[in-house]
């Protein structure tokens, strides 16, 4: 009784949908799409395609084809009147009228029609919930992109404010041996290098201020007083020191990096309890030992935390710190100079590159932190 | 009711002038106090207790009468502020950098990284023993407490009472002459307890090790034990210390007996006068 009431009482979210994408057809096919006369009926296929949509959305409501055939068909009718809206409006630039604008969102809508019934798969079988998993951010995303370029051309949005991901993804082919070689720069020289040396000394230094008492207390607050130094201040310091090249970069990567390092592998040698080490010291075992059979793999979920967070914040630093002096080469540089000659484009490609990048470096280190502490309780489920 | 136990009794209380025994524990007037920030806490004051190989001791009282605090002082893991305390004739300290003793927690306290077996050999990767004698003892420790098969799993796929019986087995795997247990079925189901209850009966009867057993169970402290030791609190001493005379071979019907009942009478008698219904 109580669970009838609870599931009336909830939104009903699919076939809100379902109406409102029938709804904005109506309107899309019954008014200008671009200009005062021009109207969906001059691209047929487009037409076509949105009464599908409209027709593929409602099924559900209507009582036909409540399959996963009807739920492809949905998905594949919005991709296929995704494509054709942003063929159309790539030759009306600016022109769009209300009847594209009630396409685009009746387009938006059945994609998220189409993920709220692809989410109800999961629950059928493993593998194909492992295939949703990863379907629904992916759809998620290509959504944004296409909602972003046909936004961004159907108002004519100027190139130098937001260009269109098309154009950012025509420079990027266009320009791969730059961006490779500023890649190589800034990630595989001073990210990589400053992460490893800032995230491997601080480890060392928590195990020696775990193991002096007086270390504790006098370099865990100049550790700290080090972190919250501007990076603005230190990267031009690091500049002089350590020249132009790659190094200065590592330097403001391993100032980073190296206090949350130091604060969680501590904090996570304190981690076990005192039960624990008491089983360890029924066995008169020594500091070592200890150390190694019990601190470490207790302190693993906190130093892979760190080792997150390090992940992205080296990248931050090395861009930046390319601000303030660097040789013609480097993500930083490059988009600090692009900006200046207004090649927005070559900055967004330099962004998606530094974001694709920053992502799979997270991800390797996360996967590695889920095969090493495999045990703990929020991986282990 | 207090003649029951030394009328009987055959070697407890001159055994050291017959062919005695080999003494294990020997604490002679042994306090222990705690400063804290409200004043002293006196732990344990003035303990007596002798203990002798082969013994089955249980320490019983209510929480806070110390009983812990002394199974801890005798594994090293606290030191008295006075009196004296040897094990193997040796101090603590000594004792437990022989590897003397296996000790057993209230929770199994296993590694959650380590495998049911990798648990097992932890004690003895410590001891530095050679990789095939290390094999042996898992193989026969784990057959012991009757969790062959289950090597390969890691503990959180165990229930409670199969944790607690791995952390049995690890503590056995040091092949220690002394098992200290600190209530180590506290948190099992009444039908886990016998069960387990039983088996380290039969362990004891078969390998002749000096265990001394924390418990807060009468029934559990009467059915193991040839010497039940009842404490009670504030301060933490002893009131009462009990020679059983129940056979050495015991199963879980002798709990129905009038000799069972007698002892476990006058565990009862003691923990109510020792303690105080002050607070």
């Amino acid at each position: 009784m109580s669970i009838q009431t609870a599931a009336k009482r909830r939104i009903d979210m699919p076939a809100l949908l379902a109406w409102f994408v029938v709804l904005m057809v109506i309107v899309g096919l019954f008014s200008p799409i671009f200009g005062p006369d021009y109207g969906v009926m001059d691209v047929p296929s487009l037409a076509v395609c949105l009464v599908i949509l409209a027709i593929a959305g409602v099924r559900y409501e209507l009582g036909f084809m409540r399959n996963l055939i009807g739920d492809l068909i949905l998905g594949l009718v919005a991709a296929t009147s995704a494509w054709l809206l942003v063929s159309t409006v790539s030759q009306h630039v600016g022109e769009a009228k209300l009847g594209f604008w009630a396409l685009v969102v009746a387009t938006w809508a059945a994609s998220w029609l189409f993920v709220e019934r692809l989410a109800l798969w999961k629950s059928r079988s493993q593998s194909l919930a492992r295939i949703v998993n990863l379907a629904i951010p992916a759809i998620f995303g290509i959504t944004l992109l296409v909602l972003w370029q046909l936004v961004v051309t159907g108002a004519g949005v100027p190139k130098v404010l937001l260009p269109a991901p098309s154009e950012i993804w025509l420079r990027l082919i266009n320009s791969v041996p730059t961006l490779w070689a500023d890649f190589q720069q800034t990630f595989l020289k001073a990210v990589l290098a400053g992460y490893i040396i800032g995230c491997g000394s601080a480890f060392l230094i928590a195990i020696l201020v775990d193991r002096v008492p007086f270390l504790r207390r006098g370099l865990l607050p100049i550790g700290n007083l080090v972190s919250a130094l501007p990076i603005i201040g230190v990267a031009p310091i690091m500049v002089m020191w350590f020249g132009f090249d790659w190094p200065s970069k590592a330097a403001v990567v391993i100032i980073m990096t190296f206090f949350p390092m130091l604060v969680n592998t501590v904090a996570g040698l304190a981690a076990s309890d005192a039960m624990q080490r008491d089983l360890m010291r029924t066995y008169a075992s020594n500091y070592w030992q200890t150390l190694f059979k019990l601190r470490l793999p207790m302190a693993m979920p906190f130093i892979f935390n760190a080792l997150k967070i390090n992940s992205t914040l080296a990248l931050i630093g090395a861009i930046v710190a390319e601000f303030f002096g660097t040789p013609i080469v480097g993500m930083g540089f490059r988009i600090s100079t692009e900006v200046g000659r207004m090649n927005v484009d070559m900055v967004w490609a330099e962004i998606a590159v530094a974001a694709l990048a920053g992502s799979l470096f997270y991800g390797a280190v996360a996967l590695i932190e889920r095969a090493v502490t495999f045990w703990h309780p929020s991986i282990r489920g | 009711m207090t003649a029951l136990a030394s009328a009987k009794d055959t070697g407890t209380v001159e055994q050291t002038t017959s062919a005695s025994p080999k003494r294990v524990i020997d604490i002679d007037n042994l306090s222990l106090t705690f400063e804290t920030n409200d004043g002293p806490v006196h732990a344990l004051a003035d303990i007596d207790l002798k203990i002798d190989e082969g013994d089955f001791v249980s320490f019983i009282g209510p929480s806070g009468c110390g009983k812990t605090t002394l199974l801890r002082v005798i594994a090293d893991l606290e030191r008295p502020t006075a009196g004296s305390i040897t094990v193997n004739g040796v101090s603590p300290e000594e004792a437990r950098l022989n590897r003397a003793y296996g000790y057993v927690f209230q929770a199994a306290a296993l590694y959650p990284w380590r495998t049911i077996a990798k648990n097992v050999a932890l004690p003895l990767e410590i001891m530095g023993l050679p990789k095939a004698e290390q094999q042996d003892r898992i193989a026969r420790n784990m057959d012991l407490v009757n969790l062959s098969g289950f090597e390969k799993k890691f503990p959180w796929q165990l229930s409670g009472g199969m944790q607690q019986r791995a952390s049995i087995a690890r503590a056995l795997a040091v092949e220690p002459d002394l098992l200290l247990m600190d209530e180590p079925f506290g948190a099992l189901d009444e039908i886990v307890r016998d069960h387990l209850n039983e088996q380290l009966l039969q362990l004891w009867a078969k390998t002749n090790k000096t265990v001394v057993f924390v418990t807060h169970s009468i029934p559990e402290a009467v059915f193991l034990s040839s010497k039940i030791v009842v404490l009670c609190p504030r301060p933490g001493r002893i009131y009462d210390v009990i020679d059983s005379d129940l056979p050495r071979e015991r199963n879980l019907d002798i709990r129905e007996t009038p000799e069972f009942l007698k002892i476990a009478h006058r565990v009862r008698d003691g923990l109510r006068a020792g303690h105080s219904y002050e607070d």
